[in-house]
């Protein structure tokens, strides 16, 4: 990421009006969906509490129920790989997938493999990774990138996705009526479910007693990579596990409301290790950290690692409906980009990153694992200042105003200059890094009197 | 009550109005306020641009210098909320916005103020969020005189203002602002109101340049507003 900057990308996304016509029509809407989702359930703040409360004590007991897991699915026949960074994670993948002698494998929706872009490592190795999540598909297709955690394609209009349809499908006329563009999908995904040997997956949770793995979704395309193929490989964060069985209840609740605003996902598939005659008869996981361990260390960012990728943080943040999930420079857009990207690839990597919030705290109000996104915002600034140079002019700026306040005499001084530098002529466009505040907002005049000086007048 | 202001450096040197508006509606009530001079900054901005040891000196400084009053009142919603978060709770307790001391505090809602205008309202982030204000100053401005208040499309969305962020986002700020003044003009308001002096100078200053004819007006100044003396 270097070189790239938050503000740079932000203003090249605020010139696409189409952009952000699409994003203000989908978010409105799934946050109102939302809204009205969560309102029907009366203890949903307590489950917000037991939620983050699950994910707490997973965090802080990560070892023993990484280990719990690992030995709960060997013992179901499964295969456990431990993957330090993206690199390890691909090319295990990569492996398995030419053990078998596969050409395609189908994925199912997975941020992890986004992440580590498995993908393009599997292209390299002459394997084709098919995404058969409908929005994922139309990314895909595009040749494009996802702006969204749960809808990918949020960027794209229907009359968009026609076009990309027509295109790159083999299909000669299309409406952009939404059923008639899904079964276009259909037809084009069906073939490729039926020919795969080999499906990868992400995972929604991972449960440490039974070794299970959970996905939620809401197509059934998850369902068919699951137990289609003869061997499925699944990349789970280490920070997916909850402890036993029970505590999906939780989530089970939390997830779709949160995130796609019904009440229960369509399709919930659950699978412990292999079993003959039923599903894939080889089984691998594997365990990724890429970053996770570092961010788990740092104790107030560590409450980062209780995600459980709803989205809602993104549909209701005023400057991710603006800018799109691009702008964010990772495949963790929005507010909860903003604190996980630079934990995952190091502050000194995207540092303005923390910066791309208002602070205005809709995002903690509606997570559903209760993330102070905006305490972990502020935390990550001030990492990101610590590594400042000296003579940096903000940290300059900033250091000469703590200094104007830290005594009346100094205020009451800064003060007067301030009132005599806007009698200048020309400072109706102030210099500096200020200038940005005058490119679309006047200053307010300076009155002639401040209020303590009126305080003293009076008495 | 004995009450001590906490001006905020930004109504003392920008907004003074507010501030005076501030002292006019408490000691219309029959209050007694103070005001101890040697207040500076609470430290918000240091802090939430990530200079955590420059913010936290000065909200330690804060405490000091308030350490000794019984109720303190202040016209921001935002620099309350960085108390409350920040200062000892000894002192963070006795601090309170404007609309939470009147309404929450003293059980007041009718200021006996009169403001024969149109007038939209917008709550904002941290008196809505962080402070969880509610509908407190609502209450008082429908308890208002003359008032005509209408309601603002979107009103618990951000203007953009957000400190720094404005500068160091200053497109994305913009286009959060670009939205919010388009509904503060779909509502045909005369006088567009809220509890902080930065947000309101944030939309004003957009207003302004935008060259419309909506002027922005903090609600202590409605709320001194009388039928003999008016404020704004």
């Amino acid at each position: 990421m270097s070189g790239w900057s938050f503000p740079d990308a932000a203003r090249e996304a605020l010139r696409d009006q189409q952009l952000r016509a699409n994003l203000t029509n989908a978010t409105r809407s799934i946050r109102a969906k939302r809204a009205a989702a969560v309102a029907e359930v009366p203890d949903w703040d307590a489950l917000r509490d037991a939620g983050a409360a699950i994910k707490e004590h997973t965090l802080r007991h990560l070892d023993t129920y990484l280990e719990q897991f690992e030995r709960a699915v060997q013992e179901r026949g499964g295969t456990v790989h431990w993957a330090r960074d993206g690199a390890e994670a691909n090319s295990i993948v990569v492996d398995v997938a030419r053990r078998h002698g596969a050409s395609e494998v189908v994925k199912v929706k997975s941020l992890a493999t986004d992440e580590i872009e498995l993908n393009e490592a599997l292209a390299a190795a002459g394997i084709a990774a098919i995404e058969t999540d409908l929005a994922e598909l139309i990314v895909q297709l595009d040749h494009d990138s996802p702006s969204h955690i749960l809808v990918p394609a949020i960027h794209r209009n229907r009359r968009e996705i026609r076009e990309i349809f027509l295109r790159e499908l083999d299909v000669d006329e299309l409406s952009d009526e939404p059923a008639a563009l899904a079964e276009a999908a259909r037809l084009h995904l069906r073939r490729k479910f039926l020919e795969a040997r080999v499906a990868v997956s992400g995972a929604n949770f991972g449960v440490a007693d039974t070794g299970t793995i959970a996905v939620f979704e809401s197509e059934g395309n998850g369902r068919m990579c699951l137990t289609l193929p003869e061997v499925l490989v699944t990349v789970m964060g280490i920070e997916k596990l909850v402890p036993t069985w029970r505590d999906l209840e939780v989530f089970l609740q939390l997830l779709p409301r949160s995130s796609t605003a019904e009440r229960m996902n369509p399709y919930t598939s659950c699978w412990s290790g292999v079993r003959e005659g039923d599903g894939p008869s080889e089984f691998h996981v594997v365990l990724l950290d890429n970053g996770r361990t570092a961010a788990l260390r740092d104790q107030v960012g560590r409450q980062t690692l209780r995600c459980i990728r709803c989205s809602a943080c993104l549909n209701v943040c005023p400057v991710y409906e603006r800018v799109g999930g691009h702008a964010y420079g990772s495949v963790y857009p929005g507010p909860i980009g903003a604190i996980l990207t630079p934990q995952l690839r190091g502050v000194e990597e995207a540092g303005s990153l923390p910066y791309a919030s208002s602070l205005c705290g809709a995002c903690a109000e509606v997570c559903p694992v209760k993330i102070d996104i905006p305490e972990v915002l502020v935390h990550l600034r001030g990492e990101a200042v610590a590594r400042k140079r000296m003579l940096d002019p903000e940290r300059a700026t900033m250091k000469a105003m703590a200094l104007a306040f830290s005594t009346r005499a100094r205020y009451e001084a800064a003060q007067r200059i301030g009132r005599t530098g806007q009698r200048l002529p020309g400072v109706e466009r102030l210099p500096g890094p200020l200038r940005a505040w005058t490119a679309s907002r006047d200053l307010p005049e300076v009155p002639k009197q401040t209020f303590r000086e009126w305080w003293r007048e009076r008495a | 009550m004995r009450i001590a202001v906490f001006i905020t450096c930004l109504t003392d040197t920008l907004f003074p109005q507010a501030g005076r508006a501030t002292v006019r509606v408490l000691e219309r009530l029959g209050h007694e306020l103070v005001f101890p001079e040697d207040q500076t900054c609470c430290g918000q901005m240091h802090l939430n641009t990530g200079y955590r040891d420059e913010g936290i000196a000065l909200a330690r400084r804060f405490e000091r210098v308030f350490a000794g009053a019984e109720v303190v009142v202040s016209p921001s919603a935002s620099c309350t909320a960085m108390v409350r978060e920040h200062c000892s709770p000894e002192v963070a307790s006795r601090v309170f916005e404007l609309s939470e001391l009147l309404v929450e505090r003293l059980g007041v809602e009718d200021v006996g103020a009169h403001y024969p205008h149109r007038v939209t309202y917008h709550p904002t982030c941290h008196g809505l969020r962080g402070l969880r204000l509610g509908d407190a100053p609502l209450r008082l401005l429908r308890a208002v005189h003359g008032i005509e208040l209408v309601e603002l499309a979107q009103a618990e969305e951000c203007c953009g203002f957000g400190g720094t962020f404005a500068v160091k986002n200053a497109d994305v700020s913009a286009a959060m602002l670009e939205d919010k003044m388009r509904h503060v003009l779909d509502t045909g308001a005369e006088v567009c109101t809220a509890g902080d002096a930065s947000c309101l100078m944030h939309i004003g200053g957009g207003l302004s340049r935008a060259a419309r004819p909506v002027r922005t007006v903090h609600l202590a100044e409605i709320l001194a507003s009388t039928a003999e003396e008016p404020f704004a």
